[in-house]
């Protein structure tokens, strides 16, 4: 299995300034599987994705990616390494300033020498896998939501990458929309033949799409599994994670003085 | 304890502004290492070339045009004092050709276009677009800022050049053809008095370092902007009195240095 | 590569903005009187410049011939040395008069040159021996106060 494996996340460490952030996290990514990472708001989902690509460095581990030491590649090495890796940015952070047609070309025309014509047919057949052929002289401002988010997907899959990063692929999108990308997610993967690593808060969704789950909370690792020994899970976080309950091991309270304290009543 | 926290302040703020000032500094060497690509692929730059020059050129030509007539009465009702109304055609082209031209058009190419770099450069960078190039393995010092930067500054000399051209047409216009200070002593006076290396070349000079530390300030605040709608806000507007602040000294500067002695 | 509507407009930026620095060279500027073809260098030195300046015209009958290239100071004769660069067309006499002249009472001082009658003519890199210094106001006003004084 382990020879399989396309990403292999060792022991990292990671911490902001002084605020850690991730410890002591272990993660196998095998080949041609999409797998999910969950966890609540700011538990450091978008921080593990930001060290598969190589824009931050782990504080002690490693991420080795395709048999390669991340934080081991200089700057050269790094891009190339970028150059077989997609990533989808939360709100598809298409460039606003070019056209749907120039946003899918636009990593075409930055790393080949491919002719113009063929660049042509190439990002009329990727917005046609993400069903937009049509909108390819439209501005990302012309686009709705989930339309600019299937026209990221498509710039994202432009190079035939062979991992494939999602960051919150659901947010903010309406139910139609959102079954829509969880789908694309799903049917590029295999079409591709990539692997995907979905990092997510929608339980619901990604339980549908995706191959094996992590659970972070506080920077460790507390539930994993396929998603079927997920929804069986009696774990009381998996349990209120999947279920969307108010209180639990995750407490609806931040942390603080005693109530009454506070208000200043005499108990 | 308000005395140390005061100077702890102070203190925090110094060491904060000598860091901003190295990474600033850094990042203009970045832009220059950069370069390659700008001019590799020249559309880059003509594309930038539209959205800061030819966008500013309606302000720049009006503002010149105005700046010309004002100069021509003002000069008119100046000199006639000293019977020396002829000198108007110098006192006109002088005064723009070495300093109105190069500092109002630098000042307008601030607000009009240094402004809109930042915003733009700090929108792409709160959207995650400077990000997603990142990944996409493409360089967005290359690709987006260097290219802006030298569009601005082949910019600014073509504009003041142009501001200064249409301010000596505005003293022509006030002074010649509406006030009748007579058409040939205007025209000969002023090729007198302004010299071709003196005065012009000096005056191109200064626009060049204009156009470099307007642009440099406005892609740095807009790079280094925090990616929220005041952060982008902010650096608009620091881009704006900066950028204002660095062309008065440095034009203070290129002047003693210039002009000195005589 | 095709074109677009925004290359035009940024050629017709760029060559405007080229166009309004060749009108400032020319048309504002000296540029125009600048490139005399092929010229030669001359001296001389005078008590007192007054106000010339590098750059400043030397006229003769009214004709720019030439421009001032230099100005020092010889710490041998104490004199104020010009060096002159001369269009190749126009020849002098060994004899000529180098004046510093105003153009009207406040204008710009120039150089003018007043030939004499020798035949032999001035060499690149000669001296021009007969100078008139330029007139400076302050001494006129003193000797025309003294010679009253003297007078009454």
């Amino acid at each position: 299995m382990s020879s399989q494996a396309l990403v292999e996340i060792h022991e990292v460490n990671f911490a902001y300034d002084s605020r850690p952030i991730l410890n002591g996290i272990n993660m196998t990514f095998p080949k041609g599987k999409v797998i999910a990472i969950m966890g609540g708001s700011g538990c450091g989902k978008t921080t593990l994705l930001r060290l598969i690509g190589g824009a931050l460095k782990p504080a002690h581990g490693y991420v080795q990616v395709d048999g390669q030491k991340i934080h081991e590649l200089d700057r050269q090495g790094l891009y190339r390494m970028r150059r077989k890796m997609g990533m989808l940015f939360q709100f598809g952070a298409l460039f606003t300033d070019m056209s749907v047609y120039d946003n899918v070309a636009f990593q075409m025309r930055e790393h080949t020498d491919l002719p113009e014509e063929l660049i042509h047919d190439l990002v009329l057949m990727k917005l046609h896998a993400v069903g937009l052929r049509g909108t390819h002289d439209l501005m990302p401002a012309e686009l709705s939501g989930g339309m600019a988010r299937r026209v990221a997907l498509a710039r994202t899959v432009a190079l035939d990458p062979m991992l494939i990063m999602y960051d919150e692929p659901f947010a903010g999108l309406d139910p139609i929309s959102l079954s829509v990308v969880g789908n694309l997610i799903r049917s590029l993967n295999d079409a591709l033949g990539a692997t995907s690593v979905v990092v997510t808060h929608d339980v619901q969704e990604s339980l549908k799409i995706v191959d094996y789950i992590y659970f972070i909370a506080d920077g460790v690792i507390v539930a994993e599994g396929t998603p079927d020994e997920i929804r069986a899970s009696d774990k009381p976080f998996v349990h209120q994670f999947v279920h969307g309950e108010m209180d639990g091991p995750v407490p609806f309270h931040y942390p603080a003085s005693n109530y009454s304290q506070d208000l200043n009543v005499q108990a | 304890m308000p005395i140390t926290k005061g100077l702890r302040t102070i203190g925090s703020r110094a060491v904060n502004a000598v860091w901003r000032t190295g990474y600033a500094t850094r990042f203009f060497l970045m832009i220059l290492f950069y370069s390659g690509t700008s001019f590799r692929r020249f559309h880059l730059i003509v594309k930038e070339l539209f959205s800061s020059g030819v966008m500013s050129l309606i302000i720049i030509l009006v503002a010149g045009m105005f700046v010309g007539m004002v100069l021509g009465l003002q000069g008119y009702e100046t000199l006639k004092r000293y019977g020396s109304e002829s000198a108007l055609g110098s006192l006109v082209a002088l005064s723009l050709v070495r300093e109105l031209g190069p500092v109002l058009a630098a000042l307008l190419f601030a607000s009009r276009a240094g402004s809109a770099m930042t915003a733009e450069i700090g929108l792409m960078k709160a959207t995650e677009q400077i990000s997603a190039m990142e990944m996409m393995a493409v360089n967005p010092i290359a690709r987006v800022v260097a290219p802006r930067f030298w569009a601005g500054v082949i910019s600014v000399p073509l504009l003041a050049a142009l501001f200064s051209v249409m301010g000596v047409f505005g003293g022509y216009v006030v002074g010649v053809v509406l006030i009748g200070v007579d058409a040939g002593s205007f025209w000969s006076q002023m090729q007198d008095t302004v010299d071709f290396q003196h005065d012009i070349l000096n005056g191109v000079i200064k626009s060049v370092v204009f156009g470099v530390a307007v642009t440099a300030i406005a892609l740095f605040e807009g790079y280094d902007s925090p990616p929220t709608a005041e952060g982008v806000s902010g650096a608009t507007t620091r881009t704006v009195v900066q950028s204002s602040l660095a062309i008065l000294i440095l034009d203070f500067i290129l002047t003693a240095f210039m002009f000195q002695g005589d | 590569m095709e074109r677009t509507a925004l290359d035009l407009w940024v050629g017709l930026f760029v060559v405007a903005g080229l166009a309004a620095l060749v009108v400032l060279a020319l048309k504002v500027g000296n540029l125009s009187t600048y490139n005399m073809s092929e010229t030669y260098q001359l001296q001389a030195y005078f008590s007192n410049i007054g106000g010339l300046k590098p750059q400043a015209s030397i006229k003769s009958s009214g004709v720019l011939v030439g421009r001032v290239t230099g100005i020092t100071l010889d710490t041998e004769r104490y004199e104020a040395k010009v060096m002159m660069s001369i269009d190749q067309r126009y020849q002098f006499p060994k004899d000529t008069f180098a004046n510093i002249l105003t153009s009207g009472l406040l204008g710009e001082q120039y150089i003018g040159l007043v030939p004499g009658g020798e035949t032999e003519l001035l060499k690149a890199d000669e001296v021009i021996k007969k100078t008139q210094s330029a007139v400076v106001l302050e001494d006129l006003i003193g000797k025309f106060l003294y010679s009253k004084a003297d007078g009454s």
